[in-house]
């Protein structure tokens, strides 16, 4: 669809934005217009809205960074859950996969990616400060390293125990088969709960 | 190890071939295109689950056509084994083993050892050094999935540190704690790197040596050496000492992604001073070198595929290297060569098994 001609510059508009998004395609993203412009006014409404107001109010968790709709996160303010235990992951959608196994009551960081250079991502543009304040505070007492064992991974769970290190809190990583470039969140559940549960020393995985 | 029966669907010229081998010398001839390089290549294919020319299998279909067939009759370790490759234009390709579909191509990679030894390695002499560490790469990695795993952790930890130098020099800031997470890594995968590229190298430098004097009748003095900074000082302390070369560079200086191989003719490079038939008996050597390196990785004989070896080369070298595959030490092969003639008369004076296949067209003509 390189010399596509649109007989509507709104209809092109709209399309350019739909191929911004990930994994659509301008073909796609055609598709996706032509559908909206069948449906109900109010329905496009809705649609808009949703976004809008995603965008606009949603907040990060001021504890963990987690994705919330309050200042404070649900799996945070929940008194259950374990404040001395910190398990690092690198997004929301890890965070979901651990919820899933019903095996962790702990609470989360959330870092907001992995250290990559190429992709311009250093460890100032995540939130590796505030995990490192929230262990200072004194009241933690293991922080589990699980990011995903790609390069990238090692690296950011290396430069996390090159901050620790001097602190007295126990550096833990969950272990995790062979996938080699494998992301937390296509881990099985039954495997990803196992490896929660039985947890290596970090210092260990490292030697 | 040989194969014993091929089959062959649409794959590049050949739209169909059925062809019984001996276990021995099995030589094509044919006119230039007429097919029997893409006959080699699709014994390669079952070995490696790729073309050795063509990774790209959409490639590698007959025209007018949309999948390619290849399936192979072997006997290894005294077991018969089936080996099948299917490619269907837009799907992913089947490689089966035993009528059994492999979950990982990976896991097929070195079973079936192969040596390919084609007009193309001349890549080797006149290329740039990449060529010859993908050579030592590829070989090593066949049976050493840590050795790859290594490399591939390697590499990329060595973009992301020239990437982070990039950064460093355009925000004109440096921050020595996240470089020295990439040296640690870069340091553990090539140290173990290193010790493997060394381990096969000193392995096949002697045999290489023994191989070229015997097809050259020993009068030529050949050197083939490894050149690794790695050699003298450990990677660690060429990295702290390079570190403001780097910043300046914006580019990492030292470690194994810079080893070559030196490869001499008597006090000079072989790329300035080397005839082609000298070329062509130094690859020749280098890859019966890795032949043998091969054979005894595998615990069996590779399958050698000598792809029109002779062209370039005096008839006495072609003589020496017939009467050095005709020996014990080596298995089944398979030799191209344009003419009649000068096949028959190359094997002919051995007394090896051997068969003949006439290839015209892309279809076996006997
Ligand atoms: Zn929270």
């Amino acid at each position: 669809m390189q010399n596509e001609h649109f007989p509507s510059k709104l209809l092109e508009n709209a399309v350019d934005e739909f191929a911004r998004l990930p994994g659509i395609g301008r073909k796609t993203a055609l598709r996706m217009v032509l559908h909206l412009l069948r449906c109900e006014l109010s329905e496009v409404e809705e649609f808009g809205q949703a976004i809008i107001q995603l965008r606009k109010e949603v907040k990060h968790c001021n504890v963990c960074h987690n994705i919330s709709d309050t200042e404070t996160c649900s799996i945070c303010s929940n008194p259950a859950r374990d404040r001395s235990v910190i398990c690092v992951v690198e997004n929301i959608r890890d965070v979901m996969a651990i919820e899933n196994t019903r095996q962790y009551n702990g609470t989360y960081h959330v870092l907001g990616g992995i250290i990559s250079p190429m992709d311009g991502i250093g460890p100032n543009n995540l939130e590796i400060e505030s995990l490192i304040e929230r262990v200072k505070t004194g009241e933690v007492i293991e922080v589990i390293l699980a990011l995903s064992t790609t390069m990238e991974g090692d690296t950011t769970n290396f430069y996390i125990y090159k901050k620790l290190k001097n602190t007295d809190v126990n550096l833990t990583t969950i272990a995790r088969g062979v996938s080699v470039g494998g992301e937390l969140e296509y881990t099985d559940e039954i495997t990803l709960g196992r490896s929660i549960m039985n947890r290596l020393n970090y210092f260990d995985t490292i030697k | 190890m040989h194969l014993e029966n091929l089959s062959i669907l649409n794959y590049k010229n050949i739209e169909q071939a059925d062809l019984e081998f001996c276990s021995r010398l099995n030589c094509f001839f044919g006119d230039n295109g007429a097919g029997k390089t893409n006959m080699l290549d699709a014994i390669y294919y079952l070995s490696f689950c790729k073309s050795f020319f063509n990774a790209i299998d959409s490639l590698n279909i007959r025209h007018d056509t949309d999948y390619f067939m290849l399936k192979g009759q072997y006997t290894r370790k005294k077991e018969k084994e089936l080996v099948s490759c299917g490619y269907k234009a837009g799907s992913k390709k089947q490689v089966k083993r035993n009528r059994k579909l492999y979950k990982r191509l990976s896991d097929h990679i070195g079973l079936f050892p192969l040596v390919m030894i084609s007009p193309s390695d001349a890549s080797l002499i006149l290329g740039g050094s990449d060529e010859r560490r993908k050579f030592i790469d590829g070989v090593i990695s066949q049976f050493d999935h840590r050795y790859l795993e290594s490399l591939i952790r390697y590499n990329r930890a060595l973009l992301q540190r020239n990437n982070l130098l990039k950064k460093f020099a355009e925000n004109r800031t440096f921050d020595h704690e996240i470089l020295s997470i990439y040296d640690e890594q870069l340091i553990e995968h090539g140290e173990k790197i290193h010790k493997k590229r060394q381990d096969f190298l000193s392995g096949i430098i002697p045999v290489f040596q023994h191989f070229y004097a015997f097809i050259s009748g020993g009068k030529e003095n050949v050197v083939l050496e490894y050149n690794s900074s790695l050699n003298n000082t450990p990677l660690r302390e060429q990295l702290a000492g390079e570190v403001e070369k780097d910043r300046a560079t914006q580019y990492t200086n030292a470690g194994i992604h810079k080893d070559d191989l030196t490869l001499l003719l008597g006090e000079y490079p072989i790329k300035k001073t080397g005839s082609q038939g000298q070329n062509k008996t130094y690859l020749t050597a280098l890859k019966f070198a890795q032949f043998e390196y091969l054979k005894n990785a595998a615990g069996l004989k590779p399958i050698l595929l000598l792809d029109d070896i002779f062209d370039k080369l005096d008839s006495k070298r072609v003589e020496k290297i017939i009467e050095l595959v005709s020996q014990d030490q080596f298995g089944q092969i398979f030799i191209t060569d344009t003419n009649r003639e000068h096949l028959e008369n190359i094997v002919g004076r051995i007394p090896t098994e051997h068969k003949i296949f006439r290839i015209v067209d892309g279809k076996l003509n006997n």
